[in-house]
């Protein structure tokens, strides 16, 4: 057992209580024992000065990828959550798009030992949607949820059989977890390496154009609006897919959505002079994409907050721009991004901020955490919101170090991480 | 600090100046090749590889026959395209070649970025000889050397750059550098081999080849690519030249004597007529002698020049 | 920047001096025929031209002029910083077997003449080659002499000379600099 904690002074933000207060937390075996006000902890608990910080409830991303099984050499589940704890995450969801797939009750249950044994972040295993996610049979979501997997997708790429995906919809309804859709047209999207439009023009790359997105979005809307089943879009780049989101939402259709925090903060700009750092899919898009998700976040039509980070090794983005993988890691950067860009911008509130990286991933994804309530589990993020900090990739506790970033100063950093009651990460020893 | 720097990777960001300093060097270069004895002894003892990740006979004879006529010794080396799975990759293939003491490189390669990619990672001076997509520097300024000598000054002048603008490299360079020289600059072909941002770039875009044939004082004629239409961005090559082709019928139209380039190779009978490319508008052959003074104007103009410059460049990239 | 500064050859004188060389030229070479002047870009074409007017006033005689741009032979391009712009080279007739005249406004290390020798050498195979400059300053790095000199002036190697003509800079003279430590 570990001794109880008591965390003081802190400002306690629990959008799922209403709350935002200065006050004391205690938690006491693995649970939350008491909150607000003045509290008088039991002998023996560990106490923690939080004054000038913001406790929260612990961050949740739900799009990672951890590589395990198949590519340690990149990422393992152990360096990934260990990742996600330095940068304030108490949870991750990992996709299963790793070698095997992750489309089977075995595979999910590994990931999930192997973020256990790891002790840092939660991990919740996805499964795939179909089997070795090659979109043409439904991978067995009985089995996974099972054996712990907390959501169904094919993310890095879409589920391009309108009947299959329509299939999932209907039949992840018995076990209550949603389908998450990555949505991309291949055929319009093949080849390309970044956004299509004035700066592909000029870089002479193969532009992807967000209609390629966009059309995806509506199919699967329609498709949930046919099912009554839960879609959970991904990294949704575009104005466009916002505003078919707000028209689902605004229907009564059970569409949730999520955005990455480089597409609220970078556009496609940022790919000048051929950065891999910034190349992923979907890619970075406009300066008005960028304001139209932003305001998304804001107005609630984007549910939620998520890294999609991504690791790779460094060799792989060393080289010509349309051969080098998708992706960034985020993990370690995600909290000062948001601030960065959101907070400091005026454009969310600590709360909000606190809602849409803690509060709703878990009620979207029905998992345990999202709030400080007594009795809850003990998953806590205490950030200081006004730290200003340089990020240093080659500090990064992920294996991975191909970020945007790297150099940049960022406001807001996690300064303790707590897992459970147990003290997982503490920036200042 | 040196006119252009260390590497010539595009003319997008040069300025008029640097353009017009590069035609003026590479005008009196041009009697070299005239001479009994074409060669000048500028750069003696360095050595420049010439590395080719796409076949092509004609930008690399032409810079071997540049860097000749310097007394550069040269080295050809012509790679099968690097895939992510088979062979070394890029920076390694360059780091090699640099240990191995070289002074310059000139890359053609299908990945646009690619030199500078490696103009970031290595000392030698960089000349890009053609890159994906992206730009084919030393071609745009042969085709502005060819029209400065048959128009002038190209301010106020009208170009049209005909046919598949979305793949070709050489449409970007020239886009660049004649706006940079104050020429209008239009684009023509299907829609669907234009570029869905192109007039962000400035240019104006005709629909028909017979109204930029109304408007031009010169055209730039772009190779079509066979693949082009076994990717489905046409439907035929014989319904290309109906309707795109560079015909005499459509030329004799004109409502003034055009000027016609080609960056070659030439598909005659789709985007070019025969009788228009023999014919006395085209300045066809004269830009590929043009193409060998340009050549040398650019190894000129960078060879030796700064290596604290890649110094400065790669720390940035770091 | 220089801190005095003295005529040391008027318009006048410049034109006397170039008159003398002319002849002198002509003399060494037993007449026109068979000369060609090759001035040295920039300056060393237009003295070429007005000692070619000298001998046309002299007796008729066209003698034939070049222009000769040794740039590209020039032997510290790794060296300078930025690259000199090039210029024309231009030879009218083939100079084999013919009595080539290099024409120069000064005369200092000598680099320059060697350079023009090289590119001489390229264009053929002369029976004769001659120097004549305006001004020799002395402070020669190479075994070159001239055979015909306009002035010599003695000056001190950071000093400068100057030779400005109409045609390029609207003043016809020759300036000394007195070059600071």
């Amino acid at each position: 057992m570990t001794a109880p904690l008591l965390l003081t002074g802190g400002r306690l933000v629990d959008p799922s209580q209403g709350l935002d207060a200065v006050g004391d937390l205690l938690l006491i075996d693995g649970k939350v024992a008491a909150i607000g006000g003045a509290i008088a902890g039991p002998d023996g608990a560990r106490r923690i000065d939080c004054a000038g910080q913001v406790v929260a409830p612990g961050l949740i991303d739900v799009h990672v990828h951890l590589r395990e099984p198949g590519r340690e050499d990149v990422e393992t589940v152990a360096t990934g959550a260990h990742a996600a704890v330095a940068g304030g995450f108490t949870a991750v969801a990992a996709m299963p798009n790793t070698r095997p797939v992750t489309d089977n009750q075995a595979t999910v249950g590994f990931v999930k030992r192997q973020g256990e044994a790891a002790g840092f972040a939660r991990v919740y295993p996805y499964g795939a949607i179909t089997v070795g996610q090659m979109g043409e049979t439904l991978a067995e979501f009985g089995e996974m949820v099972a054996a712990g997997a907390v959501a169904v997708s094919d993310d890095g790429k879409p589920v391009e059989n309108a009947h299959i995906l329509r299939t999932a919809l209907e039949y992840a309804q018995t076990f209550g977890i949603p389908v998450v859709e990555h949505c991309e047209v291949m055929a319009l999207a093949h080849g390309g390496a970044m956004h299509e439009g004035t700066v592909s023009a000029r870089l002479g790359l193969k532009g992807i154009p967000a209609e390629a997105e966009e059309i995806d979005v509506i199919r699967c809307i329609l498709l949930a609006k046919l099912t009554g089943g839960h879609i959970h879009l991904c990294h949704l780049s575009t104005k466009g897919s916002v505003d078919l989101v707000r028209w689902g939402k605004d229907q009564g259709v059970r569409v949730t959505a999520e955005v990455c925090s480089h597409h609220i903060s970078l556009t496609h700009e940022a790919v000048e002079g051929y950065n891999t750092n910034a190349k992923m899919n979907p890619p970075l898009r406009t300066a008005r994409d960028v304001e139209a998700l932003q305001q998304g976040l804001k107005d609630g039509t984007i549910d939620l907050l998520v890294t999609d980070h991504a690791p790779h090794h460094y060799d792989e983005k060393e080289r010509e721009f349309a051969d080098a993988p998708n992706g960034i890691v985020g993990l370690e950067t995600a909290l000062g991004v948001n601030v960065t860009w959101l907070v400091d911008r005026g454009i969310l509130t600590i709360p909000q901020l606190v809602d849409r990286m803690s509060c709703l991933p878990a009620k979207v994804f029905h998992l345990p955490g999202g709030t400080l309530a007594t009795g809850s589990i003990s998953d806590v993020t205490v950030f200081d919101p006004t730290r200003a900090w340089v990020v240093d990739p080659a500090a990064f506790k992920s294996k991975g170090r191909n970020t945007p970033y790297g150099g940049q100063t960022l406001r807001g950093r996690a300064t303790c991480t707590i897992v459970g009651g147990r003290v997982v990460h503490s920036l200042d020893g | 600090m040196s006119l252009l720097g260390k590497d010539l990777i595009g003319i997008e960001g040069l300025t008029r100046e640097q353009i017009t300093t590069i035609l003026d060097v590479a005008d009196p270069l041009k009697a070299i090749s005239e001479r009994a004895i074409k060669k000048v002894p500028t750069l003696r003892g360095m050595t420049v590889v010439n590395l080719f990740f796409e076949a092509s006979t004609r930008t690399r004879i032409s810079f071997e026959f540049a860097e000749k006529r310097m007394s550069a010794d040269t080295v050809n080396v012509a790679t099968a395209v690097s895939s992510v799975s088979k062979g070394e990759t890029l920076v390694d293939t360059a780091r090699n070649l640099e240990a191995m003491k070289i002074d310059m490189v000139v890359i053609r390669h299908p990945a646009s970025g690619a030199p500078r990619f490696l103009a970031d990672r290595i000392e030698s001076n960089v000349i890009n000889a053609g890159d994906g997509t992206h730009e084919h520097p030393t071609q745009g300024l042969l085709d502005l050397l060819t029209l400065r000598s048959h128009l002038g000054s190209l301010e106020g002048k009208r170009i049209c750059i005909c046919g598949d603008v979305l793949h070709s490299r050489v449409a970007r360079s020239n886009i660049w550098g004649l706006k940079a020289l104050g020429a209008q600059v239009a684009v023509c072909g299907p829609r669907s081999l234009l570029p869905g941002a192109i007039t962000d770039l400035g240019v104006e875009v005709f629909g028909r080849i017979e109204e930029a044939i109304q408007w031009a004082d010169a055209l730039n004629v772009l190779r079509l690519q066979l693949e082009r239409m076994e990717r489905g961005y046409i439907p035929s090559l014989r319904e290309y030249n109906r309707v795109f082709g560079l015909t005499r019928a459509r030329l004799e139209r004109a409502p003034k004597d055009l000027v016609i380039l080609h960056p070659g190779p030439m598909n005659r009978g789709v985007e070019i007529d025969s009788d228009v490319a023999d014919g006395p508008h085209s300045v066809i052959l004269e830009q590929v002698t043009n193409g060998v003074a340009v050549r040398m104007a650019v190894l000129y103009l960078l060879a030796g020049n700064a290596p604290a410059l890649a110094d400065a460049a790669k720390a940035e990239s770091a | 920047m220089t801190d005095a500064s003295a005529v040391v050859l008027s318009a006048r004188a410049v034109a006397r001096t170039i008159s003398r060389m002319a002849d002198e030229i002509l003399e060494r070479t037993d007449g026109p025929d068979g000369v060609v002047l090759v001035g040295i870009q920039r300056r060393g074409v237009e003295i070429a031209d007005r000692l070619a007017d000298v001998m046309r006033d002299r007796d008729g005689s066209i003698v034939p002029r070049g222009a000769l741009d040794i740039t590209l032979y020039r032997d510290d391009l790794q060296t300078v910083g930025p690259r000199p712009v090039v210029g024309r080279t231009h030879l009218p007739v083939g100079i084999d077997g013919r009595t080539v005249v290099i024409v120069d406004d000064v005369l200092f290390t000598g680099r320059t003449i060697r350079a023009a020798l090289d590119e001489l050498a390229d264009f053929g195979r002369p029976a004769r080659i001659m120097l004549a400059v305006l001004v020799d300053r002395g402070g020669r790095e190479l075994p070159i002499q001239p055979d015909v000199v306009g002035r010599v002036v003695d000056v001190a190697p950071r000093d400068r000379v100057d030779v400005f003509v109409p045609t390029l800079d609207g003043r016809d003279e020759v300036v000394v600099s007195r070059g600071t430590t």
